[in-house]
Protein backbone atom coordinates (compact mmCIF):
# COMPACT_ATOMS: atom_id res chain seq x y z
CA UNK A 1 0.00 0.00 0.00
CA UNK A 2 1.11 3.55 -0.61
CA UNK A 3 0.20 7.12 -1.40
CA UNK A 4 1.03 8.22 -4.97
CA UNK A 5 1.56 11.86 -5.95
CA UNK A 6 1.67 13.11 -9.55
CA UNK A 7 4.19 15.95 -9.82
CA UNK A 8 4.23 18.52 -12.62
CA UNK A 9 7.48 19.90 -14.02
CA UNK A 10 6.56 22.66 -16.44
CA UNK A 11 9.38 23.13 -18.97
CA UNK A 12 11.50 20.65 -16.99
CA UNK A 13 11.45 22.54 -13.69
CA UNK A 14 9.74 21.82 -10.38
CA UNK A 15 7.74 24.66 -8.84
CA UNK A 16 6.97 25.26 -5.18
CA UNK A 17 3.70 23.36 -5.68
CA UNK A 18 5.71 20.15 -6.22
CA UNK A 19 7.14 20.34 -2.69
CA UNK A 20 3.74 21.11 -1.22
CA UNK A 21 2.14 18.15 -3.02
CA UNK A 22 4.83 15.72 -1.89
CA UNK A 23 4.64 17.12 1.65
CA UNK A 24 0.89 16.52 1.65
CA UNK A 25 1.26 13.02 0.17
CA UNK A 26 3.94 12.10 2.68
CA UNK A 27 1.86 13.45 5.60
CA UNK A 28 -1.13 11.36 4.48
CA UNK A 29 1.16 8.34 4.00
CA UNK A 30 2.55 8.76 7.53
CA UNK A 31 -0.98 8.83 8.93
CA UNK A 32 -1.68 5.56 7.10
CA UNK A 33 1.74 4.04 7.94
CA UNK A 34 2.55 3.49 4.28
CA UNK A 35 5.17 4.77 1.80
CA UNK A 36 4.84 7.87 -0.35
CA UNK A 37 5.68 7.53 -4.04
CA UNK A 38 5.84 10.29 -6.64
CA UNK A 39 5.51 10.03 -10.39
CA UNK A 40 7.14 12.50 -12.78
CA UNK A 41 6.89 12.51 -16.59
CA UNK A 42 9.20 13.96 -19.22
CA UNK A 43 12.37 16.05 -19.06
CA UNK A 44 13.69 17.10 -15.65
CA UNK A 45 16.58 19.54 -15.32
CA UNK A 46 17.30 18.51 -11.71
CA UNK A 47 15.65 16.55 -8.93
CA UNK A 48 17.50 18.51 -6.21
CA UNK A 49 14.51 20.65 -5.28
CA UNK A 50 12.21 17.73 -4.49
CA UNK A 51 14.50 14.92 -3.43
CA UNK A 52 14.01 15.65 0.28
CA UNK A 53 10.41 16.80 0.00
CA UNK A 54 9.13 13.57 1.55
CA UNK A 55 8.71 10.93 -1.14
CA UNK A 56 10.35 7.56 -0.54
CA UNK A 57 10.58 6.85 -4.26
CA UNK A 58 10.24 9.03 -7.35
CA UNK A 59 9.24 7.13 -10.49
CA UNK A 60 10.55 9.08 -13.45
CA UNK A 61 9.17 8.28 -16.91
CA UNK A 62 11.90 10.22 -18.62
CA UNK A 63 11.10 10.01 -22.34
CA UNK A 64 10.79 13.54 -23.72
CA UNK A 65 7.66 12.59 -25.67
CA UNK A 66 5.94 13.26 -22.32
CA UNK A 67 6.99 16.93 -22.39
CA UNK A 68 3.86 17.65 -24.44
CA UNK A 69 0.98 17.27 -22.00
CA UNK A 70 -1.86 14.94 -22.97
CA UNK A 71 -4.23 14.02 -20.14
CA UNK A 72 -4.97 10.63 -21.73
CA UNK A 73 -1.29 9.63 -21.75
CA UNK A 74 -0.55 10.98 -18.27
CA UNK A 75 -3.61 9.29 -16.75
CA UNK A 76 -2.51 5.98 -18.27
CA UNK A 77 0.95 6.25 -16.68
CA UNK A 78 -0.39 7.40 -13.29
CA UNK A 79 -2.93 4.58 -13.34
CA UNK A 80 -0.28 1.97 -14.14
CA UNK A 81 2.10 3.37 -11.51
CA UNK A 82 -0.72 3.41 -8.94
CA UNK A 83 -1.39 -0.27 -9.58
CA UNK A 84 2.32 -1.10 -9.40
CA UNK A 85 2.80 0.53 -5.98
CA UNK A 86 -0.63 -0.42 -4.61
CA UNK A 87 -1.68 3.23 -4.20
CA UNK A 88 -4.68 3.75 -1.93
CA UNK A 89 -4.58 7.54 -2.19
CA UNK A 90 -3.61 9.33 -5.41
CA UNK A 91 -2.92 13.07 -5.24
CA UNK A 92 -2.56 15.61 -8.06
CA UNK A 93 -2.30 19.41 -7.99
CA UNK A 94 -5.47 21.49 -8.41
CA UNK A 95 -3.99 22.99 -11.59
CA UNK A 96 -5.04 23.08 -15.24
CA UNK A 97 -3.17 19.83 -15.93
CA UNK A 98 -3.82 18.18 -12.55
CA UNK A 99 -7.55 18.74 -12.87
CA UNK A 100 -7.58 17.27 -16.36
CA UNK A 101 -6.16 13.96 -15.14
CA UNK A 102 -8.00 13.76 -11.79
CA UNK A 103 -11.27 12.51 -13.25
CA UNK A 104 -9.56 10.19 -15.73
CA UNK A 105 -7.57 8.46 -12.98
CA UNK A 106 -10.67 8.25 -10.76
CA UNK A 107 -12.59 6.50 -13.57
CA UNK A 108 -9.71 4.13 -14.30
CA UNK A 109 -9.34 3.23 -10.63
CA UNK A 110 -13.11 3.22 -9.95
CA UNK A 111 -12.19 5.58 -7.12
CA UNK A 112 -14.15 8.27 -5.34
CA UNK A 113 -12.60 11.70 -5.82
CA UNK A 114 -12.62 15.16 -4.30
CA UNK A 115 -11.04 18.10 -6.12
CA UNK A 116 -9.51 21.20 -4.57
CA UNK A 117 -9.03 19.82 -1.05
CA UNK A 118 -7.35 22.14 1.44
CA UNK A 119 -7.05 20.11 4.66
CA UNK A 120 -5.52 16.83 5.78
CA UNK A 121 -7.97 13.92 5.67
CA UNK A 122 -9.29 12.32 8.83
CA UNK A 123 -9.17 8.54 8.79
CA UNK A 124 -11.17 7.56 11.87
CA UNK A 125 -14.61 6.32 10.91
CA UNK A 126 -14.13 6.67 7.16
CA UNK A 127 -11.88 8.76 4.90
CA UNK A 128 -13.10 12.35 5.21
CA UNK A 129 -11.65 15.52 3.72
CA UNK A 130 -12.70 19.15 3.21
CA UNK A 131 -12.79 21.61 0.32
CA UNK A 132 -14.24 25.05 -0.38
CA UNK A 133 -17.61 25.06 -2.20
CA UNK A 134 -20.04 27.70 -3.49
CA UNK A 135 -17.06 29.72 -4.74
CA UNK A 136 -15.50 29.93 -1.29
CA UNK A 137 -18.71 30.84 0.50
CA UNK A 138 -18.77 27.52 2.41
CA UNK A 139 -16.76 24.40 3.19
CA UNK A 140 -17.94 20.86 2.50
CA UNK A 141 -16.64 17.74 4.16
CA UNK A 142 -16.70 14.74 1.80
CA UNK A 143 -16.52 11.09 2.68
CA UNK A 144 -14.87 8.84 0.10
CA UNK A 145 -16.16 5.29 0.36
CA UNK A 146 -14.08 3.48 -2.26
CA UNK A 147 -10.89 1.53 -1.55
CA UNK A 148 -8.81 3.95 -3.65
CA UNK A 149 -9.21 7.73 -3.25
CA UNK A 150 -8.22 10.44 -5.74
CA UNK A 151 -7.63 14.03 -4.60
CA UNK A 152 -6.47 17.32 -6.09
CA UNK A 153 -4.77 19.67 -3.65
CA UNK A 154 -5.56 23.40 -3.73
CA UNK A 155 -2.31 25.36 -3.98
CA UNK A 156 -0.89 27.13 -0.95
CA UNK A 157 -2.89 25.02 1.52
CA UNK A 158 0.16 23.73 3.42
CA UNK A 159 3.57 25.06 4.33
CA UNK A 160 5.92 22.37 3.05
CA UNK A 161 9.06 21.39 4.93
CA UNK A 162 11.69 18.80 4.03
CA UNK A 163 11.96 15.31 5.48
CA UNK A 164 15.09 13.43 6.60
CA UNK A 165 15.06 10.84 3.84
CA UNK A 166 16.31 11.33 0.29
CA UNK A 167 14.00 9.89 -2.36
CA UNK A 168 15.28 7.05 -4.49
CA UNK A 169 14.83 7.89 -8.16
CA UNK A 170 13.64 5.04 -10.35
CA UNK A 171 13.98 5.88 -14.04
CA UNK A 172 11.93 4.35 -16.85
CA UNK A 173 13.30 5.56 -20.16
CA UNK A 174 11.62 3.00 -22.39
CA UNK A 175 7.95 3.95 -21.99
CA UNK A 176 6.86 6.74 -24.31
CA UNK A 177 3.79 8.76 -25.10
CA UNK A 178 1.73 7.75 -28.12
CA UNK A 179 -0.27 10.95 -28.09
CA UNK A 180 -2.04 12.10 -31.24
CA UNK A 181 -2.46 15.63 -29.84
CA UNK A 182 0.09 18.12 -31.18
CA UNK A 183 1.11 20.95 -28.86
CA UNK A 184 2.05 23.85 -31.12
CA UNK A 185 2.69 26.54 -28.51
CA UNK A 186 3.14 26.93 -24.76
CA UNK A 187 3.66 30.49 -23.65
CA UNK A 188 3.87 31.20 -19.93
CA UNK A 189 5.44 34.03 -17.96
CA UNK A 190 8.86 33.21 -16.54
CA UNK A 191 10.48 34.32 -13.33
CA UNK A 192 7.37 34.89 -11.23
CA UNK A 193 5.50 32.58 -8.89
CA UNK A 194 2.29 31.47 -10.63
CA UNK A 195 -0.81 32.96 -9.02
CA UNK A 196 -2.31 29.71 -7.64
CA UNK A 197 0.95 29.05 -5.76
CA UNK A 198 1.64 32.62 -4.63
CA UNK A 199 1.74 33.34 -0.90
CA UNK A 200 1.63 37.08 -1.41
CA UNK A 201 -0.46 38.82 -4.06
CA UNK A 202 -0.85 42.50 -4.96
CA UNK A 203 -3.90 43.12 -7.11
CA UNK A 204 -5.39 46.20 -8.72
CA UNK A 205 -8.50 47.20 -10.61
CA UNK A 206 -10.24 49.97 -12.47
CA UNK A 207 -9.27 52.49 -9.79
CA UNK A 208 -5.83 52.53 -11.46
CA UNK A 209 -7.33 54.67 -14.25
CA UNK A 210 -5.01 53.26 -16.95
CA UNK A 211 -2.36 50.62 -17.67
CA UNK A 212 0.39 53.23 -17.62
CA UNK A 213 -0.11 53.67 -13.87
CA UNK A 214 0.78 50.09 -12.90
CA UNK A 215 4.35 51.04 -11.92
CA UNK A 216 3.37 51.61 -8.28
CA UNK A 217 1.73 48.16 -8.13
CA UNK A 218 4.83 46.50 -9.62
CA UNK A 219 7.06 48.35 -7.13
CA UNK A 220 4.98 47.21 -4.18
CA UNK A 221 4.88 43.63 -5.51
CA UNK A 222 8.67 43.66 -6.04
CA UNK A 223 9.30 44.98 -2.54
CA UNK A 224 7.06 42.26 -1.07
CA UNK A 225 8.17 39.49 -3.41
CA UNK A 226 4.52 39.20 -4.41
CA UNK A 227 2.79 38.11 -7.62
CA UNK A 228 0.57 40.67 -9.35
CA UNK A 229 -3.09 40.06 -10.15
CA UNK A 230 -6.01 42.12 -11.42
CA UNK A 231 -9.80 42.34 -11.52
CA UNK A 232 -11.93 41.26 -14.45
CA UNK A 233 -12.65 44.68 -16.03
CA UNK A 234 -8.99 45.57 -16.44
CA UNK A 235 -8.21 42.17 -18.01
CA UNK A 236 -11.22 42.57 -20.32
CA UNK A 237 -10.11 45.97 -21.61
CA UNK A 238 -6.56 44.71 -22.04
CA UNK A 239 -4.81 46.80 -19.39
CA UNK A 240 -3.41 43.58 -17.90
CA UNK A 241 -2.84 40.07 -19.29
CA UNK A 242 -5.69 37.59 -19.08
CA UNK A 243 -3.76 35.15 -16.85
CA UNK A 244 -3.58 37.78 -14.06
CA UNK A 245 -7.37 37.92 -13.73
CA UNK A 246 -8.55 36.58 -10.35
CA UNK A 247 -12.21 36.07 -9.57
CA UNK A 248 -15.02 33.78 -10.52
CA UNK A 249 -14.32 33.69 -14.24
CA UNK A 250 -10.56 33.95 -13.73
CA UNK A 251 -8.23 32.17 -11.33
CA UNK A 252 -9.27 31.26 -7.77
CA UNK A 253 -6.44 31.77 -5.28
CA UNK A 254 -5.79 31.47 -1.55
CA UNK A 255 -2.65 33.44 -0.73
CA UNK A 256 -1.55 34.34 2.79
CA UNK A 257 -1.84 38.01 1.92
CA UNK A 258 -4.03 39.63 -0.74
CA UNK A 259 -3.67 43.39 -1.19
CA UNK A 260 -6.39 44.91 -3.40
CA UNK A 261 -6.04 48.47 -4.67
CA UNK A 262 -8.87 50.19 -6.54
CA UNK A 263 -11.08 47.07 -6.66
CA UNK A 264 -14.62 47.55 -5.39
CA UNK A 265 -15.05 43.89 -4.42
CA UNK A 266 -18.06 42.64 -6.39
CA UNK A 267 -19.21 39.18 -5.35
CA UNK A 268 -17.71 37.67 -8.52
CA UNK A 269 -14.30 39.04 -7.57
CA UNK A 270 -14.62 37.87 -3.96
CA UNK A 271 -15.42 34.35 -5.21
CA UNK A 272 -11.84 34.09 -6.44
CA UNK A 273 -10.07 35.55 -3.42
CA UNK A 274 -12.24 35.01 -0.33
CA UNK A 275 -10.11 32.08 0.83
CA UNK A 276 -7.10 34.40 1.25
CA UNK A 277 -5.84 34.35 4.83
CA UNK A 278 -5.42 38.12 5.18
CA UNK A 279 -7.01 40.74 2.94
CA UNK A 280 -5.95 44.40 2.76
CA UNK A 281 -8.26 46.73 0.82
CA UNK A 282 -7.32 50.18 -0.44
CA UNK A 283 -10.21 52.16 -1.86
CA UNK A 284 -11.23 55.80 -1.74
CA UNK A 285 -14.93 54.89 -1.67
CA UNK A 286 -15.92 54.13 1.95
CA UNK A 287 -18.94 52.22 0.62
CA UNK A 288 -16.82 49.76 -1.44
CA UNK A 289 -18.22 46.30 -0.60
CA UNK A 290 -14.71 44.87 -0.42
CA UNK A 291 -14.16 46.52 3.01
CA UNK A 292 -16.69 44.06 4.49
CA UNK A 293 -14.51 41.13 3.43
CA UNK A 294 -11.23 42.79 4.45
CA UNK A 295 -9.06 42.39 7.53
CA UNK A 296 -7.39 45.78 7.11
CA UNK A 297 -8.85 48.71 5.21
CA UNK A 298 -7.40 52.00 4.08
CA UNK A 299 -9.96 54.48 2.78
CA UNK A 300 -7.85 56.83 0.69
CA UNK A 301 -6.50 57.53 -2.78
CA UNK A 302 -4.48 54.50 -3.87
CA UNK A 303 -2.00 56.74 -5.73
CA UNK A 304 -1.00 58.17 -2.31
CA UNK A 305 -1.28 54.97 -0.28
CA UNK A 306 0.42 52.34 -2.43
CA UNK A 307 3.81 54.13 -2.63
CA UNK A 308 3.60 54.75 1.13
CA UNK A 309 3.22 51.02 1.78
CA UNK A 310 6.25 50.36 -0.43
CA UNK A 311 8.24 52.95 1.55
CA UNK A 312 7.08 51.50 4.88
CA UNK A 313 8.17 48.03 3.74
CA UNK A 314 11.61 49.32 2.73
CA UNK A 315 11.98 50.96 6.12
CA UNK A 316 10.83 47.79 7.88
CA UNK A 317 13.29 45.66 5.91
CA UNK A 318 16.16 48.06 6.65
CA UNK A 319 15.43 47.86 10.38
CA UNK A 320 15.00 44.08 10.58
CA UNK B 1 -20.84 18.62 -36.70
CA UNK B 2 -22.65 16.79 -33.91
CA UNK B 3 -22.10 18.77 -30.74
CA UNK B 4 -23.11 17.79 -27.22
CA UNK B 5 -23.22 20.47 -24.52
CA UNK B 6 -23.47 19.49 -20.84
CA UNK B 7 -25.39 22.04 -18.80
CA UNK B 8 -25.94 22.11 -15.06
CA UNK B 9 -28.25 24.03 -12.80
CA UNK B 10 -26.60 26.05 -10.03
CA UNK B 11 -27.67 28.58 -7.42
CA UNK B 12 -27.49 32.12 -8.76
CA UNK B 13 -24.08 33.78 -8.22
CA UNK B 14 -25.20 36.13 -5.45
CA UNK B 15 -27.42 33.57 -3.66
CA UNK B 16 -27.20 33.43 0.11
CA UNK B 17 -25.74 30.06 1.04
CA UNK B 18 -27.27 28.08 3.92
CA UNK B 19 -27.77 24.47 4.98
CA UNK B 20 -30.41 22.23 6.55
CA UNK B 21 -30.72 18.72 8.01
CA UNK B 22 -27.90 19.15 10.50
CA UNK B 23 -25.79 21.00 7.91
CA UNK B 24 -25.83 17.98 5.60
CA UNK B 25 -27.94 19.48 2.79
CA UNK B 26 -27.95 22.72 0.81
CA UNK B 27 -30.96 24.84 1.75
CA UNK B 28 -32.74 25.57 -1.53
CA UNK B 29 -35.46 27.67 0.06
CA UNK B 30 -35.64 31.12 -1.48
CA UNK B 31 -32.67 30.40 -3.75
CA UNK B 32 -32.94 31.31 -7.40
CA UNK B 33 -31.36 28.78 -9.78
CA UNK B 34 -29.68 29.50 -13.09
CA UNK B 35 -27.81 27.67 -15.83
CA UNK B 36 -24.18 27.36 -14.70
CA UNK B 37 -22.59 30.48 -16.25
CA UNK B 38 -19.58 28.70 -17.86
CA UNK B 39 -21.95 26.20 -19.49
CA UNK B 40 -24.26 28.91 -20.77
CA UNK B 41 -21.98 31.79 -21.73
CA UNK B 42 -19.05 29.88 -23.18
CA UNK B 43 -19.72 26.17 -23.85
CA UNK B 44 -23.24 26.44 -25.26
CA UNK B 45 -22.68 29.60 -27.27
CA UNK B 46 -19.45 28.33 -28.89
CA UNK B 47 -21.21 25.10 -29.87
CA UNK B 48 -24.06 27.09 -31.44
CA UNK B 49 -21.58 29.32 -33.30
CA UNK B 50 -19.81 26.25 -34.72
CA UNK B 51 -23.08 24.75 -35.85
CA UNK B 52 -24.01 28.05 -37.49
CA UNK B 53 -20.74 28.11 -39.42
CA UNK B 54 -20.29 24.45 -40.42
CA UNK B 55 -23.76 22.92 -39.98
CA UNK B 56 -24.87 20.01 -37.82
CA UNK B 57 -26.77 20.03 -34.58
CA UNK B 58 -26.37 21.00 -30.92
CA UNK B 59 -27.79 18.74 -28.23
CA UNK B 60 -27.95 20.02 -24.65
CA UNK B 61 -27.78 17.41 -21.89
CA UNK B 62 -28.57 17.79 -18.20
CA UNK B 63 -28.58 15.36 -15.31
CA UNK B 64 -31.33 16.34 -12.90
CA UNK B 65 -34.96 16.28 -11.84
CA UNK B 66 -37.95 17.65 -13.79
CA UNK B 67 -37.56 21.02 -12.06
CA UNK B 68 -34.42 21.51 -14.20
CA UNK B 69 -36.52 21.74 -17.36
CA UNK B 70 -36.74 25.52 -17.09
CA UNK B 71 -32.94 25.75 -17.37
CA UNK B 72 -32.92 23.25 -20.24
CA UNK B 73 -35.57 25.28 -22.11
CA UNK B 74 -33.33 28.30 -21.78
CA UNK B 75 -30.53 26.37 -23.56
CA UNK B 76 -33.01 25.58 -26.34
CA UNK B 77 -34.06 29.24 -26.46
CA UNK B 78 -30.45 30.33 -26.84
CA UNK B 79 -30.08 27.99 -29.82
CA UNK B 80 -29.61 24.30 -28.94
CA UNK B 81 -31.61 22.10 -31.35
CA UNK B 82 -32.72 19.46 -28.92
CA UNK B 83 -32.21 18.47 -25.30
CA UNK B 84 -31.90 15.41 -23.13
CA UNK B 85 -32.46 15.16 -19.40
CA UNK B 86 -31.19 12.17 -17.48
CA UNK B 87 -33.76 11.85 -14.75
CA UNK B 88 -31.50 11.56 -11.69
CA UNK B 89 -30.48 13.80 -8.81
CA UNK B 90 -26.78 14.47 -9.49
CA UNK B 91 -24.90 13.27 -6.41
CA UNK B 92 -21.30 12.85 -7.45
CA UNK B 93 -19.18 13.90 -10.39
CA UNK B 94 -18.53 10.31 -11.41
CA UNK B 95 -22.15 9.20 -11.65
CA UNK B 96 -23.02 12.41 -13.53
CA UNK B 97 -20.16 11.77 -15.94
CA UNK B 98 -21.21 8.15 -16.41
CA UNK B 99 -24.77 9.16 -17.37
CA UNK B 100 -23.48 11.74 -19.84
CA UNK B 101 -20.94 9.35 -21.36
CA UNK B 102 -23.54 6.58 -21.72
CA UNK B 103 -25.73 8.97 -23.69
CA UNK B 104 -22.81 10.40 -25.70
CA UNK B 105 -21.83 6.89 -26.85
CA UNK B 106 -25.19 6.59 -28.57
CA UNK B 107 -24.84 9.83 -30.52
CA UNK B 108 -21.59 9.93 -32.52
CA UNK B 109 -20.63 13.39 -31.24
CA UNK B 110 -17.65 15.30 -32.62
CA UNK B 111 -17.15 17.53 -29.59
CA UNK B 112 -18.52 17.31 -26.05
CA UNK B 113 -18.59 20.74 -24.37
CA UNK B 114 -18.78 21.54 -20.62
CA UNK B 115 -18.13 24.66 -18.54
CA UNK B 116 -14.78 24.74 -16.75
CA UNK B 117 -16.53 24.06 -13.43
CA UNK B 118 -19.88 24.58 -11.76
CA UNK B 119 -20.16 27.54 -9.44
CA UNK B 120 -21.62 25.43 -6.61
CA UNK B 121 -19.21 22.51 -6.11
CA UNK B 122 -16.32 24.03 -8.10
CA UNK B 123 -15.24 20.50 -8.92
CA UNK B 124 -13.96 20.65 -12.50
CA UNK B 125 -14.13 16.84 -12.47
CA UNK B 126 -16.94 15.81 -14.82
CA UNK B 127 -15.14 16.78 -18.06
CA UNK B 128 -12.10 14.58 -17.59
CA UNK B 129 -14.33 11.75 -16.39
CA UNK B 130 -16.56 11.93 -19.48
CA UNK B 131 -13.42 11.98 -21.63
CA UNK B 132 -12.08 8.87 -19.90
CA UNK B 133 -15.36 6.98 -20.22
CA UNK B 134 -15.39 7.84 -23.93
CA UNK B 135 -11.63 7.24 -24.34
CA UNK B 136 -11.20 10.67 -25.97
CA UNK B 137 -8.68 13.50 -25.51
CA UNK B 138 -9.71 16.24 -23.07
CA UNK B 139 -8.81 19.92 -23.25
CA UNK B 140 -9.51 21.87 -20.07
CA UNK B 141 -10.02 25.64 -19.64
CA UNK B 142 -10.38 26.27 -23.36
CA UNK B 143 -10.53 29.98 -24.16
CA UNK B 144 -10.32 29.64 -27.95
CA UNK B 145 -11.48 26.98 -30.41
CA UNK B 146 -11.13 27.22 -34.19
CA UNK B 147 -11.76 24.56 -36.82
CA UNK B 148 -9.43 24.23 -39.81
CA UNK B 149 -11.34 21.70 -41.91
CA UNK B 150 -11.47 18.61 -39.71
CA UNK B 151 -8.59 19.81 -37.50
CA UNK B 152 -9.40 21.58 -34.23
CA UNK B 153 -7.05 24.29 -32.96
CA UNK B 154 -7.54 24.62 -29.22
CA UNK B 155 -6.07 27.22 -26.87
CA UNK B 156 -6.30 26.45 -23.17
CA UNK B 157 -5.48 28.53 -20.12
CA UNK B 158 -2.66 27.16 -18.00
CA UNK B 159 -1.00 28.71 -14.95
CA UNK B 160 0.59 31.98 -16.05
CA UNK B 161 -0.20 31.64 -19.74
CA UNK B 162 -1.73 29.60 -22.53
CA UNK B 163 -1.13 26.39 -24.45
CA UNK B 164 -2.24 25.74 -28.02
CA UNK B 165 -2.86 22.26 -29.38
CA UNK B 166 -4.08 20.73 -32.64
CA UNK B 167 -6.11 17.59 -32.91
CA UNK B 168 -8.13 15.79 -35.56
CA UNK B 169 -10.93 13.62 -34.22
CA UNK B 170 -13.59 13.67 -31.51
CA UNK B 171 -12.73 15.23 -28.15
CA UNK B 172 -14.10 16.71 -24.91
CA UNK B 173 -13.45 20.31 -23.81
CA UNK B 174 -14.20 22.47 -20.78
CA UNK B 175 -14.95 26.09 -21.59
CA UNK B 176 -13.40 29.15 -19.96
CA UNK B 177 -13.93 32.87 -20.39
CA UNK B 178 -13.02 34.04 -23.86
CA UNK B 179 -14.39 31.04 -25.76
CA UNK B 180 -17.57 32.93 -26.71
CA UNK B 181 -19.72 35.89 -25.79
CA UNK B 182 -22.92 35.48 -23.79
CA UNK B 183 -26.13 35.41 -25.87
CA UNK B 184 -29.45 36.59 -24.51
CA UNK B 185 -32.36 34.51 -25.84
CA UNK B 186 -34.72 36.55 -28.03
CA UNK B 187 -38.51 36.23 -28.26
CA UNK B 188 -38.38 34.02 -31.34
CA UNK B 189 -35.90 31.69 -29.63
CA UNK B 190 -38.05 31.46 -26.52
CA UNK B 191 -41.15 30.62 -28.63
CA UNK B 192 -39.26 28.04 -30.70
CA UNK B 193 -37.79 26.42 -27.58
CA UNK B 194 -41.26 25.27 -26.55
CA UNK B 195 -41.53 23.12 -29.68
CA UNK B 196 -38.02 21.65 -29.60
CA UNK B 197 -37.67 18.08 -28.30
CA UNK B 198 -36.67 17.52 -24.67
CA UNK B 199 -36.23 13.79 -24.13
CA UNK B 200 -36.18 12.34 -20.64
CA UNK B 201 -34.06 9.24 -20.08
CA UNK B 202 -34.17 7.09 -16.96
CA UNK B 203 -30.68 6.44 -15.58
CA UNK B 204 -28.96 3.13 -15.03
CA UNK B 205 -28.20 2.25 -11.41
CA UNK B 206 -24.92 3.66 -10.09
CA UNK B 207 -23.23 4.06 -6.75
CA UNK B 208 -21.80 7.32 -5.40
CA UNK B 209 -18.26 6.77 -4.13
CA UNK B 210 -17.78 10.27 -2.78
CA UNK B 211 -20.51 12.17 -0.93
CA UNK B 212 -20.80 15.34 1.15
CA UNK B 213 -21.38 14.53 4.81
CA UNK B 214 -21.31 18.02 6.28
CA UNK B 215 -21.24 21.68 5.26
CA UNK B 216 -19.78 24.58 7.22
CA UNK B 217 -20.01 28.32 6.76
CA UNK B 218 -16.76 30.21 7.28
CA UNK B 219 -16.26 31.96 10.61
CA UNK B 220 -17.41 35.54 10.30
CA UNK B 221 -14.53 37.96 9.87
CA UNK B 222 -13.95 39.87 13.08
CA UNK B 223 -14.54 43.07 11.15
CA UNK B 224 -12.26 45.26 9.12
CA UNK B 225 -9.65 47.32 10.96
CA UNK B 226 -9.55 50.73 9.29
CA UNK B 227 -6.09 52.30 9.24
CA UNK B 228 -4.82 55.86 8.92
CA UNK B 229 -3.58 56.40 5.36
CA UNK B 230 -0.68 58.49 6.68
CA UNK B 231 0.66 55.69 8.85
CA UNK B 232 1.53 52.74 6.65
CA UNK B 233 4.24 51.70 9.13
CA UNK B 234 1.30 50.57 11.23
CA UNK B 235 0.00 48.37 8.36
CA UNK B 236 3.41 46.75 7.95
CA UNK B 237 3.61 46.21 11.72
CA UNK B 238 0.15 44.58 11.78
CA UNK B 239 0.92 42.35 8.80
CA UNK B 240 4.08 41.20 10.55
CA UNK B 241 2.98 40.96 14.19
CA UNK B 242 -0.78 40.34 14.08
CA UNK B 243 -1.52 38.64 10.75
CA UNK B 244 2.01 37.13 10.60
CA UNK B 245 1.99 37.08 6.82
CA UNK B 246 5.24 38.97 6.18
Amino acid sequence: MSVLVYIENPKGNFKKAANELIFFGRSVADKMNVECHAVVLGSVSSFDAIQNAGAHKIHHFSDNSFDAFDSQQVAKIVDTAANAVGAKVIVVGHTANGKSILGRVAVRQNAGSVSGVNTMPTLDGGFKIKKGVFSGKATAEFEIKSDVKVLSLMGNSFQASDFDNTAEIVTDSSTNSDSSVTITDLSTVEGTVPLPEAELVVSAGRGMKGPENWGIIDELANELGATTACSRPVADIGWRPHHEHVGQTGVAIRPNLYIAAGISGAIQHLAGVNQSKTIVVINKDPEAPFFKAADYGICADLFDVVPKITEALKKYKANN
Amino acid sequence: MNLLVCISKTPETTAKIGFTDGDSKFNEEGVQFIMNPYDEWYALVRAIELKESVGGKVVAINVGPASNDVVIRKALAIGADEAVRINAEPQSAMTTAKYIADYAKSGDFDIVFLGKETIDYNGSEVGSMVAEYLDLPFFSYVSKLEMDGSKAIVTRDVEGGQETAEYTGAFVLSAAKGLAEQRIPNMRGIMMAKRKPLNVIEPSATEDLSVVVKYELPEAKSGVKMLDADDMDELVRLLHEEAKVI
